[in-house]
């Protein structure tokens, strides 16, 4: 970006080749730059289309109503939107401060032989596919949880209504531990980065003057990297809410009002979507799946949007600082 | 005589010592929780997948209902061909975007096409899916032949939008670490910018626009989602035609996993531990070497 521009000199020496070849040079890639703005708009513009139909038939009431029956062509979003935002707050909840430990792990603990592996295996977590991730949990993860960790939860915390329920193999509580391995390499990794980029001279600082490693970290890591760390977890939000395949493959996909226990199936705007692929719906019933659609691209856009003006915002606080 | 200091932290001292012995604990279980997540899976799909890994799986379509064996050929070969469609379109679109940035933009639109790429990035996979759905599987006008029904060119245009990002977000930040030196050098030789860009600044930066290419068809192998609703239905046997739907490894894992049949299940481990040794070993490969090129760059600055 700071290349310098040409010297403008000698214009009788530039072949006409030069000439031509710089405009045309200067067109493709502008060309290009603008074809990734008008996709933008594209996906934007179609989605609304394909959905059109349906956002005339069923209104904004279509976010709150509550039924999906195809026999009767009645459709609502309500069920779809709350197990989204259940799933994936849920998922933040534990994956946030396993984040922020892994980060401090690789920024402040670790002995640098082992930083760098442990770095690339989590790495490598954000690699595997989500439809390998989705297999493991159906037939690993699912059975493991309801032998050994749904049981325990219900016994102990059953009196808490999201404990209450049966534990069954597919359900809401699979899915958010799908949904959670998937952040967790996101967030801890832009986690070790902030961490990392914290001036040396305050942390040293706050050694010399008595404080140990932690009393370090909360009092001058964290505030240093708080603006920081809410955009890596929005953008591990970001991640959680558009997650289509692992989570259909583990949720259950019921249609039923979503369930107060975490145990009872459920679904989410992105597995219902993937979970009808295959089923030939009728005109409206597709139509009401784009604005479906609509719905978790609003959602995801708005969450990626604010996630990046406060990245900006971040970088350019601490620009100067370093 | 003064009684000597005792150098066992008391009180207020022990309690803050405790809590950093705590909080540095709990760092390293969380680390080690992570990494034992990805052996678990890992393990898990290596255990599970030795039962059905043998030959037949890559050349054999799927068996006959009621018979064992068969295999998953038509899903390989038809998710080279979607990753090969996706590659030649995305990768010459993300490299001229870096470009513009890396050469022309001002710093105000440089920034805002990196924070639209990143929105693009950040869209729902699903959503890219239904995008190319209503646009070239379900629309009214046929384009260039391949409208109205699912097609390779349609899932493969799916995963192009994917990768876009990725390459471009990639080639950008290798382009931006190539030294201002060579490229004065080059402008002091007379040379016009066009080609100095061609000949001097692409070269130096290739390594690291290889690389993320490879890391973006890493990703795209992998990826279900897009394909559900543009390339999902599909026969039996390999099929090489792009303009119709081919078979492809995730969508196969998806559906198999779904499958009450035992064989069925066991191929789809099969296909899922062939899927996670490529995209794993490409990205590692692929990291090791983006490492190496932007160091090299970052010396020589």
């Amino acid at each position: 970006m700071e290349a310098s521009a040409p010297p403008e000199i000698l214009p009788r020496t530039r072949r006409p080749l030069d000439r031509v070849g710089e405009k045309v040079f200067y067109g493709l890639t502008a060309f290009a730059a603008l074809l990734t703005l008008a996709i933008i708009a594209a996906i934007i513009w179609k989605v609304i289309d394909g959905a059109w139909p349906a956002i005339h038939t069923f209104g904004i009431s279509f976010v709150w109503n509550q039924t999906w029956n195809p026999v009767t062509e009645m459709f609502g979003a309500r069920v779809f939107i709350i197990g989204t935002l259940v799933t994936s707050f849920g998922a933040l909840l534990l994956a946030t401060p396993i984040s922020i430990a892994i980060g401090l792990f690789l920024s402040e603990l670790a002995p640098s032989a082992i930083k760098g592996p442990i770095g690339a295996l989590i790495q490598m977590l954000a690699a595997v596919p989500s439809v390998v991730i989705g297999l493991w949990g159906i037939f690993v993860l699912g059975p493991f949880m309801l032998q050994h960790v749904e049981p325990p939860l219900h016994d102990y915390l059953g009196w808490i209504p999201i404990f209450g329920g049966t534990p069954q193999q597919a359900g809401v509580l699979p899915a958010i531990a799908v949904l959670t391995i998937m952040i967790i390499p996101i967030t801890s990794s832009i986690c070790r980065e902030l961490f990392t980029s914290v001036p040396r001279d305050v942390k040293e600082a706050s050694i010399g003057l008595g404080a140990t490693r932690w009393e370090m970290i909360r009092g001058v890591v964290f505030p240093y990297v708080k603006a920081g760390i809410v955009a890596a977890i929005t953008l591990g939000l970001g991640r959680a809410l558009g997650e289509a395949i692992a989570v259909t493959q583990v949720i259950g996909n019921s249609l039923r009002d979503f369930p107060v226990s975490l145990f009872g199936q459920g679904n989410t705007l992105a597995s219902q979507l993937a979970g009808s692929y295959q089923s030939a719906p009728t005109n409206i019933e597709l139509e009401s799946l784009v604005y479906l659609g609509l719905i978790l691209l609003v959602i995801t856009f708005i969450t990626n949007l604010t996630a990046q003006r406060i990245v900006h915002r971040f970088e350019k606080q601490h620009a100067g600082a370093r | 005589m003064a009684t000597p200091i005792s150098l066992k932290a008391t009180g207020r001292s022990k309690r803050r010592l405790a809590m950093n012995k705590a909080a540095e604990g709990g760092a390293i279980l969380a680390a080690l929780v992570a990494v034992g997540v990805l052996v678990l899976l890992v393990g898990s799909v290596f255990q599970k997948a030795l039962p059905a890994l043998n030959w037949d799986l890559f050349v054999k379509g799927q068996a006959v209902f009621g018979e064992t064996g068969g295999g998953i050929a038509p899903a390989f070969v038809g998710t080279i061909m979607l990753v090969l469609i996706a590659t030649a379109m995305a990768v010459p679109i993300g490299v001229l975007v870096a470009l513009y940035v890396s050469e022309f933009a001002s710093k105000q639109i440089a920034s805002q096409t990196r924070l639209w790429l990143d929105v693009l990035n950040g869209f729902p996979s699903i959503v890219i899916g239904i995008f190319v759905f209503e646009l070239l599987v379900q629309t009214k006008l046929p384009i260039l032949g391949i409208g109205h029904h699912q097609s390779a060119w349609a899932g493969g245009f799916a995963l192009a939008i994917l990768m876009v990002p990725l390459i471009a977000r990639t080639a950008m930040e290798v382009l931006a670490l190539v030294p201002a030196s060579l490229r004065e050098a080059s402008y002091a030789l007379g040379v016009s910018k066009w080609r100095t860009v061609l000949s001097v600044v692409l070269p130096s930066a290739l390594g690291g626009i290889v690389t993320g290419t490879t890391l973006a068809v890493a990703r795209a192998a992998g990826e279900t989602a897009p394909l559900l609703f543009t390339c999902s239905i599909f026969g039996q046997v390999v099929n090489t035609d792009p303009s119709n739907s081919v078979a492809s490894v995730p969508v196969v894992i998806f559906e198999y996993s779904e499958s009450p049949d035992k064989n069925l299940n066991a191929q789809a481990w099969a296909a899922a531990f062939v899927l996670i040794t490529f995209v794993l070993l490409t990205t590692l490969l692929a990291r090791l070497v983006l490492d190496r090129s932007r160091r090299k760059l970052g010396a020589a600055a």
